[in-house]
């Protein structure tokens, strides 16, 4: 077993046992810091992957962002005069059982096939390819990126504006 | 050659009173006067008749006109026979007679009704039913078959129902009605059966046809016993109808009727129908069937004059005497006398009638009182009702000088040989101790009612004589009860024209061995009845019978003068002396008691009986079917709401529960859709496998 | 396993274990919030599977732009969503998913 195997095992149960908590977990402030975990072992599997920049850009945006925004969405969702944030779970048994089913299912269909894998190496760093593969290939889809988030910033602030509406 | 003038005036005769009655019955009421037309209709019958009497008396002696029509014509019938009723009317003087009396008769009744019936509120409609009456009466005198006779018998007997119950406000009047049309029916059930034998047996309904088939030797059921039986059974109809003993208990009861009616009816000519059917059945007659017949009669004579002794009710003497008279009738056909049976039957019409139209006026003269207890010396007030009514009297009891007289004595004569050549001497013994009892009860009547001190003061000062259209009648009756009409010899039956010219007595055909020895057959070729031996007994008996006869007149009277003019003997004394005979002849020999309590009874009886039968077998079985019925359907209706229903229940209860379930899929939470959707994949991914 | 060094597939397990993890979530969650966190655990599953095959087969850069796209994607999705959040919040005064079921009518 190589250092790389292990650290890729070490990542891989970060992940998915914060993923596990996230899910499972009654106190919602609990699912939201494992999230945080999670992605942060996520961030781990990009770089054992050799995507480094993608890695940065996970932990910024993921991270940094979204994350925020989760949490700054539990607080203003809930009543937090009760420090106790709890919550329970809907359908949690047929939901499980079709998980699990589907979990197996998926998984079979991953593990037994047999893909045609090679093994790349890349360059040190990925980030000045990707880079000008955005601006000269892609450019399309990023101008429609730019596009696209301005109108999810514009969107957003309208639909969460206070006041003045019905 | 039949005349065919006879034949219209045939028709014309008959059917005139029926055009009558159709008349009054169709006007409904509207026209105010219509008895008048009746009554002028009446009148031209009349003339009709007289025209026939004429011809068949005068013009053309011993001539028969037949006219015939064939009414049901099969080919083949009983035995293969063809059958072919014919319907048809056949005139001899026999019918002419008699005609003519009926018509006269019927014809003073309507003429005495106008002033009897004055007020009564059914005016009209009583001359509709005379009407009726004379034109079933004419039917039975004119038809030549016995079918015909048999319709128009019926028709007579509803005519007396109608008349009888007039005053059917009154129940003793309706109950009177309904006893005469059942009596009579009875009688009309052995006449029924007689001419049912005949026509089985001869094919045919004609008389001169049955008489032809019997001379020809063919017998009702190859036996001489089953003619002897036909010819009692069709006698028995002439029982019923003319009253005899048993069936006589019909007639007092009828007198419920206005009496103009019981003149017309009950006296002179439907009772004679029945004397007028043996006259015309005769020559069929065994001889075991005649001295059945004579017996009948003589009892019935007898039996009526001791009840007729003792009655108090003017109207029931008469009625009893009409019984006896009638008796005297049958049993004269019985003997073979026949000529004389037919010459009693006209002159005892006329008397009868007279008697009855004069009790008529007396009763309508002391304002409808009947009993003659409450009458008396009515002679100083109604001078023509009391000579008419002794005219009558005398004529009854056969005083000479009287056309009754001149019957009576031959009738007596032909027992009285009867009984000379066969030793029945009972038959003589009642007819003469009969002329003793009528001669004592008419002349009761006579005195009680006419003589003596009126009993009620208060009527007899309102009693006056009557109008012209009630003596009319009386008068003219009065003087055809007098001898010169029938014969010039008043002393002589036998030279009276009834007898000797007018009436052919024809002998007899049936055969010999059922035959009297003193009786012609028309097998040994006889053409009239009498042969030599009978004529030589009736010549015998000439002279005893009228010196018996009038010593028995005699004694009588003088009877009845003792106790009811010179007052030596009591006659209540007598009747508290023999107290058992004297309520055995007042409660007429008891014979509706009898009847009543039997007969009646017993009929109830049984008919109580098959009520209960039909109430509770019959209906109770078909009230156990319904009850069945009901029980299946509650079965059936059990099982329908069990399983049936039950069926539908638990369909519609799986629906609800599968529903009710299954509706849990709807939460609305898009998260249990997603779940839904992972199935969905997952059956997917299982199902189409890379 | 075929080998006991870490191929490409176990990085496609992993994928679909946390695929997984995430589907449960949003099925299960009764709270809003935590069905987008389900959501994010999905898109980065994804990504991890974009990334993986842009290493192992050959499909040079493709994949990790594919991921850089659907992060950003995942961005602004978060955003919108959130702020339809504090929509409902607004009108309901509640975030539970399983009591917003208007839609069962």
């Amino acid at each position: 077993m190589s250092t790389y195997d292990l650290i890729f095992y070490l990542f891989a149960a970060i992940t998915l046992l914060s993923g596990f908590v996230v899910v499972t977990s009654k106190n919602i402030i609990y699912s939201a810091f494992s999230l945080l975990f999670t992605f942060f072992g996520v961030t781990g599997i990009y770089a054992l992957l050799g995507a480094d920049f993608i890695a940065v850009v996970q932990l910024v945006v993921y991270v940094g962002g979204i994350l925020i925004l989760l949490i700054f969405g539990v607080m203003l969702t809930n009543k937090v005069t009760n420090v106790d944030l709890k919550t329970g779970g809907v359908n949690v048994l047929p939901a499980a059982i079709g998980t699990g089913l589907f979990a197996g299912a998926l998984t079979a269909i991953m593990s037994k096939n047999y893909w045609r894998a090679g093994n790349i190496t890349y360059e040190e760093t990925t980030i000045y390819t990707l880079g000008s593969k955005l601006l000269l290939e892609y450019s399309l889809i990023f101008e429609l990126l730019a596009i696209l988030l301005l109108v999810a910033l514009v969107g957003a602030a309208v639909i969460a504006r206070r006041g003045r509406e019905s | 050659m039949n005349d065919p003038l006879i034949l219209y005036a045939s028709l014309i005769t008959l059917f005139l009173p029926v055009a009558g009655f159709a008349l009054v019955t169709f006007s409904l009421g509207r026209i105010k006067k219509v008895f008048i037309g009746e009554i002028s209709l009446m009148a031209v019958s009349l003339l009709s008749s007289v025209y026939i009497l004429i011809d068949k008396l005068f013009l053309h002696p011993g001539v028969t006109s037949v006219f015939e029509f064939s009414w049901i014509s099969f080919a083949t019938g009983t035995g293969n026979q063809p059958i072919n009723v014919k319907l048809g009317i056949s005139v001899d003087s026999v019918t002419a007679i008699l005609m003519f009396a009926v018509m006269l008769i019927s014809f003073l009744v309507h003429l005495f009704s106008v002033e009897y019936m004055h007020g009564d509120k059914r005016f009209n409609r009583y001359f509709g039913y005379l009407g009726l009456f004379t034109f079933s009466m004419l039917g039975i005198v004119l038809t030549h078959n016995l079918l015909m006779m048999y319709i128009f018998w019926e028709l007579v007997g509803l005519s007396s129902y109608l008349l009888i119950g007039f005053w059917f406000e009154k129940d003793s009047a309706a109950d009177a009605a309904k006893k005469a049309f059942l009596v009579n029916r009875i009688g009309d059930i052995g006449m029924f059966l007689g001419i049912l034998i005949l026509f089985i047996t001869y094919g045919t309904f004609t008389f001169s046809e049955i008489f032809a088939g019997i001379g020809s030797g063919k017998l009702p059921f190859d036996s001489e016993g089953w003619l002897t039986a036909a010819g009692i059974l069709v006698f028995l109809g002439a029982v019923g109808k003319s009253a005899q003993f048993p069936l006589h208990v019909w007639l007092p009861d009828a007198m419920e009727g206005p009496t103009p009616v019981s003149a017309l009816i009950h006296a002179a000519t439907m009772v004679a129908a029945g004397v007028y059917l043996v006259i015309r059945i005769f020559v069929m007659l065994t001889a075991d069937a005649m001295v059945f017949i004579a017996v009948i009669g003589a009892l019935t004579a007898f039996i009526s004059a001791t009840i007729a002794l003792t009655q108090n009710d003017i109207k029931k003497v008469l009625a009893y005497s009409t019984i006896s008279q009638l008796g005297y009738m049958v049993m004269s056909l019985g003997v073979g006398a026949y000529a004389f049976a037919f010459f009693h039957l006209i002159t005892h019409a006329f008397f009868k009638a007279g008697l009855f139209l004069g009790s008529g006026s007396v009763i309508h003269a002391m304002h409808h009182e009947q009993d003659i207890r409450n009458m008396g010396g009515l002679r100083k007030k109604m001078p023509v009702t009391y000579f008419s009514f002794l005219a009558y009297t005398l004529a009854i009891c056969g005083i000479p000088l009287t056309s009754g007289f001149l019957s009576k004595d031959g009738i007596l004569a032909g027992t009285y040989s009867f009984g000379l050549l066969t030793g029945h001497w009972l038959i003589p013994i009642l007819g003469f101790s009969v002329v003793l009892l009528t001669a004592f009860y008419m002349f009761r009547l006579l005195f009680k009612t006419f003589h003596g001190k009126p009993a009620d003061l208060h009527k007899y000062e309102h009693a006056h004589e009557s109008p012209f259209l009630m003596a009319m009648p009386l008068v003219v009756l009065a003087v055809l009860s007098v001898f010169f009409w029938y014969g010039l010899n008043p002393a002589s039956p036998d030279s009276a024209w009834f007898v000797s010219k007018w009436i052919d007595v024809p002998a007899k055909v049936v055969p010999e061995s059922s035959n009297f020895s003193f009786m012609n057959t028309t097998a040994t070729g006889g053409e009239s009845l009498y042969n030599a031996e009978y004529t030589e007994a009736q010549h015998h008996a000439h002279f005893p019978t009228m010196i018996m006869s009038l010593l028995f007149d005699i004694v009588a009277i003088g009877l009845a003068l003792l106790f009811y003019i010179y007052f030596k003997l009591n006659s209540r004394k007598l009747a508290a002396a023999l107290p058992a005979v004297y309520n055995f002849s007042l409660r007429k020999w008891y014979f509706d008691e009898f009847y009543n309590g039997v007969i009646v009874k017993g009929t109830l009886l049984f008919s109580s009986g098959l009520y209960a039968f039909d109430k509770y077998i019959i209906d109770g079985i078909v009230n156990f079917s319904a009850y069945l019925t009901k029980l299946i359907s509650r079965v059936s209706s059990a099982f329908d709401i069990i399983f049936v229903d039950g069926l539908v229940n638990f369909t519609a209860y799986i629906n609800g529960f599968a529903g009710k379930h299954l509706r849990r899929i709807q939460t609305g939470k898009v998260q249990t859709y997603l779940v839904l959707v992972l199935f969905a994949l997952l059956t997917l991914i299982i199902l189409f496998k890379p | 396993m075929e080998s006991m060094s870490v191929g490409l597939t176990h990085f496609l397990v992993l994928s679909s274990l946390l695929f997984s993890l995430g589907i449960y979530g949003i099925l299960t969650r009764k709270n809003a919030v935590l069905v987008l966190m389900g959501v994010e655990l999905v898109l980065n599953s994804a990504n991890i599977n974009f990334i993986a095959f842009s290493r192992f087969g050959n499909f040079g850069y493709d994949g990790q732009l594919m991921a850089l796209f659907v992060i950003v994607l995942a961005a602004a999705e978060a955003a919108i969503a959130l702020a339809i959040v504090l929509n409902i919040y607004k009108s309901f005064h509640n975030v539970n998913v399983d009591e917003i079921d208007k839609l069962k009518e």
